[in-house]
């Protein structure tokens, strides 16, 4: 199918809302809209966080998701305490590969699942004694943790436990950084708030602690990576390339991320924030509390890599500007060749996407760099702010969609007709027995990483592998297909 | 009587920031700008405005409340 005019666009949108009653038609049609480029504000066509329809099916995740998931989990040298009922920790277990470098169960703590494991006379008496003992157990099975994070699950909320007061008292006994963070699931509307209070449990309790040592050695080219969760090494190929070009990385945020490393960020001359969705309230905290300027970067795909590289060396003097000259000019071969090799097998095709965070508008760049078109992105917990972002990279008239239900984006890939769908695992299976190649774009589908140019090289693949499967001739069974195909196998025969 | 943080954006213009409604736009006038009395009405790009008690020239980035004037429509 070609390019859809913004009638069309408009047509298909109201075709899809037709089976919803009235009322939640009215409020649907907000959160769907045909891209006008020539906006600058993107509140003036598109509803964003806003609290989902009850009786449609959201892929959203709830705040606890959002910090214990997304911003502490990854880091590595804490043990992060799922608070309350054994299920929240349990199923969420390791699920978003993050990875890192240690021990796993000696100083390393990430894949692990840590939880007080409520019962019935925990929720009536209150947990707060099982946790104080729960955090005496851990010193003693654990003693090389580097602190405590209290992730609290939905119950301590209602029944209104103190936390705080725990992580006082016990952070005292053994002088360790111990962090109550009230994520309970029911707060917000998404993930996204969990990653606010993830952020502002890091600015009270966290944060400050090295303010008055100034021991650590600092340089001219300090800086950190804010906003990489290291998904499948993610954090790593973004590190060596900003390493080459001379700067020093400090903090890596938090994937691979260690409780020191964030305490040592207020030391660093520059934030580079990857995923603005959910550590953008950090940065700026920091912007106004120690005069830590902070950019948005994008490694996804040669182009918005080197456009990204060249944007961070301008914040610095000559030698790294020169030396980020040489870094692309010793990665151009290489990336070229993964153009030279994959475009011709992806060239057109088209790619409909349905994430969160950063992803939407940051991996846009890396398919067209394969000559692949987005015909259509939506986030599952994005902001104005985010939309805003995502107007200018996508085309006019491209679909997209906020916080879209399962039946809506069912529809919208049954018209639509994309060759390729990325989003996350709750979709993958519908998709690929509908007979759309798909790549779950969360944890790169147990591949990755995806940032940097040696990143790049592997998205390629990935897509390449994933499209061109032979799989996709075979769904229909022999006796169903076409006339057409039965002539063309007897001719090849 | 919202929160806002005041700052300036990589080019340089001044930016009034909402948290809690994710608005970040541009000021285009400020009612008072000299070193000693800074604030009073500021203008903002999609037609709001708010209103800043008149402050000495402040170190950017800050957090302030502010009153909001007129809505954007």
């Amino acid at each position: 199918m070609s390019e859809m005019s913004r009638e069309e666009v408009e047509a298909l949108i109201s075709e899809v809302l037709e089976v919803y009653p009235e009322k939640a038609k009215k409020d649907r049609s907000k959160h769907l809209t045909p891209n006008d480029t020539s906006l600058e504000q993107s509140k003036k066509c598109i509803t964003s966080n806003k609290k989902s329809l009850p009786g449609v099916m959201t892929i959203r995740g709830c705040a606890y998701a959002g910090s214990k998931g997304v911003v502490w989990g990854p880091v590595k040298d804490m043990i992060h305490i799922s608070h309350g009922p054994v299920g929240c920790g349990q199923y969420s277990r390791a699920g978003r590969r993050n990875y890192y470098i240690g021990t796993t169960g000696v100083n390393a703590f990430v894949t692990m699942n840590f939880t007080s494991d409520f019962q019935e006379k925990d929720i009536v008496f209150g947990g707060d004694k099982k946790l104080a003992k729960m955090i005496d157990e851990i010193e003693t099975l654990f003693p090389l943790n580097k602190g405590i994070t209290i992730q609290s699950e939905c119950p301590i909320g209602l029944i209104g436990d103190d936390i705080e007061a725990v992580a006082k008292t016990k952070q005292k006994e053994h002088g360790k950084t111990v962090v109550p963070v009230r994520c309970e699931g029911f707060r917000g509307v998404s993930q996204s708030l969990g990653h606010h209070i993830a952020n502002d449990s890091v600015r009270d309790w966290v944060l400050g602690a090295r303010d008055d040592d100034n021991s650590f050695e600092q340089t001219d080219y300090d800086v950190a990576i804010i906003g990489d969760y290291n998904i499948g090494g993610d954090a790593w190929s973004s590190r060596i390339l900003l390493e080459e070009m001379g700067l020093r990385v400090v903090a890596q945020w938090s994937g691979d991320g260690t409780l020191s490393e964030m305490e040592l960020t207020p030391k660093v001359k520059l934030n580079l924030v990857h995923c603005y969705r959910s550590m953008n309230y950090i940065s700026r905290h920091m912007e106004e509390k120690y005069g830590i300027p902070w950019m948005e970067y994008n490694f996804f795909g040669p182009t918005k890599t080197a456009e990204s590289l060249r944007k961070i060396a301008a914040q610095f003097d000559e030698s790294i500007q020169a030396k980020c000259e040489e870094v692309l000019a010793k990665y151009q071969p290489e990336w070229q060749s993964v153009i030279d090799k994959y475009r011709p097998r992806l060239e057109g095709k088209r790619v409909m996407l349905y994430i969160g965070g950063l992803r939407p508008r940051h991996v846009i760049g890396a398919y067209e760099d394969l000559g692949m078109e987005v015909v259509g992105t939506g986030y599952e917990f994005g902001h104005n702010d985010d939309y805003d972002r995502t107007i200018k990279e996508m085309g006019n008239a491209t679909l997209l969609y906020d916080d879209v239900t399962g039946y809506e984006f069912e529809e919208f890939v049954k018209k639509v007709k994309p060759d390729l769908i990325g989003s996350g695992i709750k979709e993958k299976y519908i998709f690929q027995k509908m007979g759309v190649p798909f790549r779950q774009m969360h944890s790169w589908d147990y591949s990755g990483p995806y940032h940097g140019f040696d990143g790049f090289a592997i998205f390629a693949k990935d897509m390449d592998m994933t499209l061109n499967n032979p799989c996709w001739s075979k769904l229909a069974a022999p006796w169903k297909k076409p006339e057409s195909a039965d002539e063309a196998i007897a001719a090849s025969a | 009587m919202p929160s806002v943080m005041l700052r300036k954006d990589p080019e340089g213009k001044l930016t009034l920031y909402v948290p809690k409604r994710d608005l970040e736009d541009e000021i285009v006038s400020l009612e008072f700008d000299s070193d000693e009395k800074w604030g009073g009405e500021l203008k903002l790009a999609d037609g709001s405005s708010y209103y800043l008690e008149p402050i000495a020239l402040p170190k950017l980035p800050m957090t302030v409340r502010v009153k909001r004037l007129v809505e954007a429509q």
